[in-house]
């Protein structure tokens, strides 16, 4: 039965003991006219009907143990969990990535940063797929300017998950250098082949370590390249709900 | 029993930590070390219900080495049960 495109795309801004963007996030949400954001508590066993789910930034559970190792338990995120395997679409960010990958939502894991400091600095992200739900107001080799601020995110994965991330695309974003290219200067935490920020393989999870809900107002002095991921992400959620089902 | 979990580096990522010591060692005159990985020693108390042998501990805390206390994509473990 076709379902009519609905207005506003609904998020669901998850909120774990110690998440600390959760509030950015919403408020990123906030600035976009065609959305709509509201909190789900790490307790609660349902998503509320949400279109799309954001795990934020933070120190869920003190980082204790790993960073995201305990929050994978938390009530919300077995319907985050199942929200996935449906297909919705979920972003985690910073300690959102951290959760993924500790999920195993996303492949790989994050380490602490090669040079053992919090880094905190802008980096500039160059899309390696804009064909994602997450990257379509993109275009390939663009160079997105958005702040870093995390002390493990330092990707890695096994060499042989590596290829096949490559060859299905699955690399999103890149730590580049204001030319476009990935050199180690430009990667400020380590991680293999530059890679900020990656998608699961059917594309409809996806874990960036900086932070877009920090850029997306144009007076801010961040810019407002971040609003590029949400507007995708917006987007498909639109196009999903023009398509028959 | 008593249970201590080591959990180190994955053989093959690099330990900036790690590095970084085995390179101070030298300079205090301590020669002759390598492979230094910097990892966590979990230790905990475990009354499993009688007639568990001890394969089956052992299978237990493997489980929750694999399931929580580690994560063996990114970290080795090894562990030790001592009766007592």
């Amino acid at each position: 039965m076709p379902s009519a495109a609905r207005h506003p795309v609904r998020f669901g801004v998850v909120v774990f003991p110690g998440s600390n963007c959760d509030t950015d996030a919403h408020h990123a949400i906030g600035t976009f006219p065609g959305a709509t954001a509201r909190y789900l508590w790490h307790k609660d066993t349902d998503l509320g009907g949400v279109d799309a789910v954001i795990l934020p930034g933070g120190f869920s559970y003190g980082d204790y143990l790993r960073c995201g190792a305990i929050a994978r338990f938390s009530p919300i995120m077995q319907a985050v969990r199942d929200f996935a395997e449906g297909g919705g679409l979920v972003i985690g960010i910073c300690n959102g990535f951290q959760t993924l990958v500790e999920s195993g939502l996303l492949p790989g894991g994050l380490l602490r940063n090669m040079g053992l400091k919090f880094v905190c600095r802008y980096v500039n992200l160059r899309v390696e797929n804009a064909d994602t739900p997450f990257t379509s107001s993109c275009r390939e080799g663009d160079l997105l300017r958005i702040i870093v601020k995390h002390n493990e995110g330092n990707y890695a994965v096994d060499a042989e998950t590596l290829e096949r991330m490559k060859a299905n695309g699955q690399i999103v974003l890149c730590y580049a250098d204001a030319r476009g290219e990935l050199t180690a200067a430009a990667n400020p935490n380590g991680a293999v082949e530059s890679i900020a920020g990656i998608c699961n393989e059917t594309f409809n999870v996806f874990g960036m370590m900086p932070h877009p809900e920090n850029s997306v107002e144009a007076h801010m002095a961040g810019g407002s390249d971040g609003r590029k991921i949400f507007q995708s992400m917006i987007d498909a959620v639109m196009q999903r709900a023009e398509v028959p089902a | 029993m008593n249970v201590r979990v080591y959990i180190t580096p994955k053989q093959g990522i690099l330990d900036p930590q790690g590095a970084t010591v085995e390179r101070a060692l030298p300079n205090l005159g301590f020669e002759g070390v390598s492979g230094v990985r910097i990892g966590k020693f979990i230790e905990f108390k475990l009354d499993p219900p009688a007639g568990t042998t001890a394969a089956q501990a052992e299978a237990e805390v493997d489980e929750m080495c694999r399931k929580l206390l580690a994560n063996p994509i990114i970290e080795d473990f090894t562990f030790a049960i001592d009766e007592g």
